[in-house]
């Protein structure tokens, strides 16, 4: 297609992801150097027959004249980024300083508000990604077993977790689990326990958020692997089977391999999508104890007092390089291939 | 694997069944179980003294004399307003999914038809651009948005969904295009068509099922997108996902349970049958990206 024509095409999408994906990735950038305007203080003297007394006040009207000449915000640099809601710098070296050990510095730093949400996010992703995996191929190769009948309802079934929204997934499981559900009320009769609740304790509500979304994502993985498994080639599993092969050794050393591209595909999209967790958050209302990246960013913008987007923005900013870590290995990988290609 | 040479023994047939049954339960009974506490009172569903009440409704026939009540879903219909939240949702999903569609056709188009390196690019951009978390992307609109002051309303919603959209529907596009053959196309050019009239009057009757497909995908995401509307829509204009969140209840407000139970089970139910009848396509679209590796 000549490029002319490419152009005039391929302009609407062209423009409206430009305008609306990558405007606001530089928005959040320009943003995140920026910090909120101090209040403008001034001196009132007050004079009352008992003597006079100097008090500070905050002057509204200069306040509201800086914030009207300079929306943004006062600049900051990098000072947002090293401050104590992020990277904490300043309060990493003190902590260094007085722990005695590695582990009590550990400890102190996963106290920090942006360290306990990163290392909430890198659990949830390191677990959820390969159970999702699993699960999704174990289910696959089960109803792969099945009549050919039956497989369209069971399928259906086995979707339903995945096309609601995260928000109505975790909170219909949330209902289940709560004290007063059917799910925690059975739990408190069978561990003995009337007063056991999992919003209550951290390492219970982060096992509710990991299994939830174990239960949202492996459709997902399901679908794809499932896809595969209709195109693995017949004439090489009856061969093996001629020859012995149990089931176990046909699924490890013909079905896997065939379907290996495939797997990683879906580890990669589950990692993307899992990094971003927010909405079981809100769903099973697990802000005390579980806090990821994309609630932090949440967070900061429903403030009620001040919305902060320097702070938000600088969130966002290292989420975004978060993602870029991730992404990294499959572009390298494309850049040489298109290479090799060229 | 269903061919004469592969005899399952019994023991695996009944795991493999069992295992799928219990699959089939953890997967659905959530959803049934919601629906079927829909229709009782609060005291039941969220039962303090025994959660068997929720079968039995014993505080649903004290209160209403019967065993089904709709009072949640009365109450927030129409005390709720959840009627406003649904046209909402039509209003955003209809506009996003057919103006989503139409300019994503016309690139992905473009896309598999050009041969040069700037359209590989393109995928990769759009691919990166995919794997943006939606809530960094609300954290760069806002600012601007209130400066412009064009937040809050639903025409802004709308395109910012629309541009969300683009990257995943442009890749599943993309891959629809490739199997239509080119000597399609250039025959119609050859017979003196221009580029647009092959697009329309040639390619288009032959794409159906991918845009069909492209279309549920985009009516998923601006049906159940929580991130944007809650956070660029004012209360007014609050779409179902948002509103539902609003009926949970915060330090500051009670909220109302059952208005919050009902309302999902009403967002849900046409998803559902949605998905019921186009399942093939839902199911083609996953795997289209992925069976290419």
């Amino acid at each position: 297609m000549p490029n002319k024509s490419f152009f005039w095409f391929f302009l609407p999408t062209g423009l409206a992801m430009m305008l609306f994906i990558g405007l606001p990735i530089i928005s959040a950038g320009t943003q995140s150097f920026y910090a909120q305007h101090d209040q403008v203080l001034k001196e009132v003297k007050k004079c009352d027959p008992f003597g006079c007394k100097i008090s500070v006040q905050i002057d509204q009207e200069a306040s509201s004249k800086i914030r009207e000449e300079k929306p943004l915000g006062k600049f900051n640099g990098f000072g947002t980024y090293i401050d104590r809601n992020h990277l904490a710098f300043d309060e990493l070296s003190e902590l260094w300083g007085e722990s005695n050990s590695t582990g009590e510095f550990v400890g102190k730093v996963t106290n920090l508000p942006f360290y306990k949400a990163l290392i909430f996010t890198l659990t949830y992703c390191i677990i959820v990604t390969p159970c999702v995996l699993l699960l999704g191929f174990i289910i696959a190769l089960s109803l792969n077993a099945v009549a050919r009948k039956i497989r369209g309802p069971l399928i259906f079934g086995t979707i339903l977790p995945m096309i609601v929204t995260p928000l109505v997934g975790s909170l219909v499981l949330f209902w289940m689990v709560d004290a007063e559900g059917i799910i925690g009320a059975n739990l408190q009769i069978l561990m003995n326990d009337p007063y056991l609740s999992v919003k209550s304790s951290k390492y219970l509500t982060w096992i509710t958020i990991i299994i939830y979304g174990i239960w949202h994502h492996s459709p997902f993985a399901f679908v794809v692997f499932y896809a595969a498994l209709q195109t693995v080639p017949q004439e090489p599993l009856e061969a093996s089977i001629i020859d012995g092969a149990s089931r176990f050794q046909r699924v490890k050393h013909i079905i896997l391999p065939h379907i290996y591209p495939v797997v990683t595909f879906v580890a990669l999209i589950s990692l993307m999508d899992n990094f971003r967790v927010f909405e079981p958050i809100i769903g099973f209302s697990a802000q005390g104890s579980a806090q990821s990246l994309s609630w932090l960013i949440y967070d900061n913008l429903v403030n009620e007092e001040v919305i902060l987007f320097g702070s938000a923005a600088a969130t966002s900013i290292m989420t975004i390089i978060g993602i870029a870590i991730i992404l990294a290995p499959v572009l390298i990988r494309t850049w040489r291939e298109f290479r090799t290609v060229r | 694997m269903e061919n004469g040479l592969d005899k399952q023994s019994n023991i695996l047939k009944i795991f493999n069944t069992t295992f799928i049954v219990f699959w089939l339960l953890i997967a659905c009974f959530p959803f049934i179980w919601t629906f079927w506490g829909s229709f009782k009172v609060r005291a039941d569903f969220f039962s303090r003294a025994d959660w068997w009440y929720a079968i039995t409704a014993f505080n649903t026939l004290i209160e209403t004399g019967k065993s089904f009540t709709i009072q949640a879903y009365s109450g927030a219909w129409f005390e709720g307003e959840f009627w406003k939240a649904s046209r909402n949702t039509v209003i955003v999903t209809v506009s996003v999914v057919s103006i989503s569609l139409f300019l994503g056709t016309l690139g992905a188009y473009a896309l598999s038809r050009s041969t040069k390196n700037y359209a590989f690019w393109i995928l990769i951009v759009a691919l990166i651009f995919r794997a943006m978390p939606h809530i960094t992307l609300v954290s760069g609109y806002l600012f601007p948005f209130f400066q412009l002051q064009i937040w809050g309303i639903l025409p802004t919603t709308i395109v910012v969904l629309i541009a969300i959209n683009q990257p995943f529907t442009l890749w599943l596009l993309y891959s629809f295009f490739k199997t239509v053959p080119k000597e399609l196309d250039e025959s119609a050019l050859i017979d003196g068509c221009s580029y647009f009239q092959t697009f329309r009057h040639i390619i288009m009757p032959v794409m159906w099922p991918g845009v069909i497909t492209a279309g549920l995908f985009s009516l998923m995401l601006a049906y159940n997108d929580f991130t944007v509307t809650a956070l660029l829509l004012n209360q007014e204009n609050h779409t179902m996902v948002p509103k539902i969140q609003s009926y949970l209840g915060t330090n500051q407000h009670e909220g109302n349970l059952m208005w919050a139970v009902s309302s999902v089970v009403s967002a849900t139910a046409p998803l559902f049958l949605l998905i019921m009848f186009f399942q093939k396509q839902v199911i083609s679209g996953l795997t289209a990206g992925a069976v290419k590796g």
